[in-house]
C-alpha cells in the first residue's frame, strides 16, 4: 500500500464510536504533522444503526470532499455487521481490519478475497478487560496502528487525551496498546 | 507565514468559526442552536465559560431574535456575532434587511443547508441563495482554514466607514461543518486584533450624549435613497475587500481572492462551482489529466458583490464554462443562481461563451470525482451537439 496518502472507511453502529475513531486518528495525524481529514458518513444518527465514518491521511493536502468509495483499508468495530455492508470497494492490496473472536483463516473464509490483508483483534475482549464496557473504538485505533502505520501510537495517545478526561484517557490509551500488540496480521 | 504566530491544529469549520469569534473579541453572541451549525455556538460558550472570551451570550428563543439581539447590541457599538443554517436563515430573513438596512456590521457564519420541506438536515446552499438580494456580503469558503481567515476579514470589511454592510461566511453544512481538518489559529490573538482593531465609525452607533434616531419611517421621498445608499456601499466593497485580503495576506501569508482558480492554462473547458465542492473538482481535474484531459476549475469565493470582473478574466480564453450549483431558483431561466450571474456576465461583456447550468449535490446528495468527470463528457457531448446554452439547467444524479 502506498502510505503516502490512506483512504480510511470505517464501519460500526451508532454508539460505538467508529466517528470519534475517524476523528482521533485524522487528528493524531494532524498532530504528527501530516494533512488528514474526517468526516461522518451524515445519517439520521440512532444508536445501534450501522454507521460509517471516513478518515483520509496524506503528505500532501487534500482536496476532495467526496465519501470514500474505494478504500485503501476497512476497519469494522462490530463483527455482527454484514459484510455486505463494509467490504464493497476495498482496493486490491487493501487491508480490512477487524474486531472479532474469529481467526484470520476463518475470515479469509468468510470473506472469499485473496487479494486483501486481514488484521484481526478481539477488541472487544480489550475493552471489557480494560475498560469494563464494550467501547472498542480506541482499541481499533491501536489495530489500526499497527497494521497500517502511518501514524505513530505517540500521537494518537496525544490526541485521545485531547478528547477525553485524564482517568478515562489512561484507560483507552491501555486498551489502544493492547490491541497494537495483540493484532494478528495475515 | 511566520511559524511560531500560529498553532496548527485539527478543527471542523464550525470550531474554526468559533476560533475566529474568540480571536476578533467579539463583544456579544446571540444564536439559536439549528443542525449543523450548533457546535460554532457551543464552541464559543466554551470559550466564554473557560474564559477565554469575554463576551456576552444571549440566549434566545428564534433565530429572528438572535439576529434581532445582534442588531441592538451592535447599535451599541458592540462587535457581534450569530451564526445558523436553513430554516433558521430563513425566519431571521426579516432581520437580514433591518441589520443591512441600517448599515451594521454583524458578521454571520452559515453552516448552508437544504431548505424543508421535506425535511433535510444535510447540506447545500438554498438558504444562502435565498438571502441574494438582502445586501450582505456573502463569502463562500471551501476549507476550515478559510472559515476562519474569512470570518476575521469579515469584521475588516463590515466595519470600514465606507462600507458599514453585513458580512455572512458560508460554508457546506456537514461535509464542512462537521470535518476535521488542520487549521493555522493565531497563538496570541493580538496579531489578529491588530488586523481588525476595534474601532467602529461613530455616526450610526447608540451614544446618550449624541441622541439619534434608528429605523425611522422614510417616506416615499426619502426611502430612495437610503437604498441607493446601500447599493454604493456594495459598489465600494470591491475595493475594500481587495485590501482586506491583501493586509491579510501581507501580514498572515494566507492569499485570498474573489475567486480562485485551477489548471486554467491550456483549458477550454472550466468548471466553476463554490463551497467544499470546489475541492472534489480539482482533484477530478488531476485524474482527467491523468487520462490527457485539460480542465480548469474556478472557484467563486464572493458571490455578492458577484465578481464579474475578475472572472471575465479568466472564462474569457475558455470555449465552455460548466457553472455547477448547489441550489434551485424554481422557474428560472436558468434554475442555477450563479449560472444566472454568469448569464448575465457574459451579455453585459459581450462574452461569446458556451454556458452549461449543472445543479448538484442538492439535500447532499454524494457528488464524487467521477460525477465531476461524467459532467465534463455530458458537456462535451452536448458541445458537439452545437449546444451553446443549455435550455434548462441539468439536474445531475436526480432520479426521474
Amino acid at each position: 500500500m502506498d502510505l503516502k496518502r490512506v483512504e480510511i472507511r470505517w464501519h460500526g453502529r451508532g454508539g460505538q464510536g467508529a466517528v470519534t475513531a475517524s476523528m482521533i486518528l485524522a487528528e493524531a495525524a494532524i498532530y504528527q504533522g501530516k494533512y488528514a481529514q474526517a468526516f461522518p458518513e451524515f445519517g439520521a444518527e440512532r444508536r445501534g444503526a450501522p454507521v460509517r465514518a471516513y478518515t483520509r491521511i496524506s503528505e500532501k493536502p487534500i482536496f476532495s470532499r467526496a465519501p470514500i468509495i474505494e478504500p485503501d483499508v476497512v476497519v469494522v468495530l462490530d463483527p455482527s455487521l454484514d459484510k455486505s455492508l463494509y467490504i464493497g470497494g476495498l482496493k486490491s492490496n487493501g487491508v480490512l481490519i477487524i474486531n472479532t473472536r474469529k481467526s484470520v483463516s476463518d475470515i479469509v473464509k468468510d470473506i472469499g478475497r485473496s487479494d486483501i490483508k486481514i488484521a484481526r483483534v478481539d477488541a472487544t475482549k480489550i475493552a471489557l478487560e480494560v475498560l469494563k464496557a464494550p467501547f472498542v473504538n480506541m482499541a481499533m485505533l491501536g489495530a489500526v496502528a499497527k497494521a497500517v502505520p502511518i501514524v505513530d501510537t505517540t500521537y494518537i495517545e496525544e490526541a485521545i487525551k485531547e478528547n477525553f478526561r485524564p482517568k478515562v484517557a489512561e484507560a483507552n490509551i491501555q486498551a489502544m496498546r493492547r490491541a497494537f500488540n495483540e493484532v494478528e496480521i495475515s | 507565514m511566520e511559524k511560531d504566530l500560529w498553532i496548527r491544529i485539527p478543527l471542523s469549520s464550525n470550531y474554526a468559526a468559533a476560533y475566529a469569534v474568540k480571536d476578533v473579541d467579539v463583544d456579544v453572541v446571540a444564536a439559536y442552536p439549528i443542525t449543523p451549525q450548533t457546535t460554532v455556538v457551543e464552541k464559543i460558550a466554551e470559550f466564554i465559560a473557560n474564559g477565554e472570551l469575554n463576551a456576552e451570550m444571549i440566549h434566545v428563543e428564534s433565530e429572528h431574535s438572535a439576529l434581532s439581539a445582534c442588531i441592538g447590541a451592535s447599535a451599541a457599538g458592540a462587535r457581534v456575532f450569530t451564526a445558523t443554517s436553513a430554516q433558521g436563515l430563513e425566519l431571521m430573513h426579516e432581520m437580514l434587511h433591518i441589520a443591512s438596512g441600517l448599515r451594521l456590521p454583524i458578521v454571520m457564519a452559515i453552516a448552508a443547508r437544504a431548505l424543508s420541506a421535506p425535511l433535510s438536515i444535510w447540506g447545500d446552499y438554498s438558504d444562502v441563495m435565498n438571502t441574494r438580494d438582502s445586501s450582505w456580503i456573502t463569502i463562500i469558503a471551501s476549507t476550515a482554514q478559510e472559515v476562519y481567515d474569512s470570518i476575521i476579514q469579515a469584521y475588516k470589511v463590515a466595519e470600514n466607514p465606507d462600507i458599514l454592510l453585513p458580512v455572512m461566511v458560508a460554508y457546506d453544512g456537514f461535509t464542512m461543518s462537521h470535518t476535521y481538518e488542520p487549521v493555522y489559529v493565531a497563538r496570541d490573538r493580538s496579531i489578529i486584533l491588530d488586523y481588525v482593531p476595534k474601532k467602529r465609525p461613530s455616526w450610526n452607533v447608540l451614544d446618550v450624549e449624541k441622541p439619534i434616531t434608528m429605523g425611522v419611517v422614510a417616506n416615499p421621498d426619502w426611502y430612495y435613497e437610503f437604498k441607493y445608499q446601500q447599493v454604493v456601499a456594495m459598489e465600494k466593497s470591491p475595493e475594500v475587500l481587495k485590501e482586506a485580503f491583501q493586509e491579510f495576506e501581507k501580514r498572515f501569508g494566507r492569499s485570498y481572492g474573489f475567486i480562485e482558480t485551477y489548471n486554467l492554462e491550456n483549458s477550454k473547458i472550466g468548471i466553476l462551482t463554490y463551497g467544499g465542492l470546489y475541492g472534489t473538482v480539482t482533484e477530478a481535474i488531476d485524474y482527467m489529466k491523468k487520462m490527457g484531459m485539460n480542465v480548469a476549475a474556478i472557484r467563486l469565493r464572493v458571490f455578492r458583490p458577484f465578481p464579474y470582473e475578475e472572472l471575465l478574466k479568466v472564462v474569457k480564453n475558455l470555449e465552455a464554462l460548466i457553472v455547477i450549483d448547489r441550489a434551485i431558483s424554481f422557474g428560472a431561466t436558468l434554475e442555477g443562481p450563479v449560472a444566472m450571474e454568469l448569464a448575465t456576465m457574459a451579455y453585459k461583456k459581450g462574452l461569446d461563451i458556451a454556458l452549461h447550468s449543472y445543479i448538484a449535490s442538492i439535500g447532499q446528495r454524494t457528488v464524487t470525482e467521477e460525477d465531476v468527470i461524467a459532467i465534463v463528457k455530458n458537456t462535451t457531448a452536448l458541445l458537439e451537439k452545437g449546444v451553446k446554452v443549455t435550455e434548462k439547467s441539468i439536474y445531475w444524479g436526480v432520479r426521474l
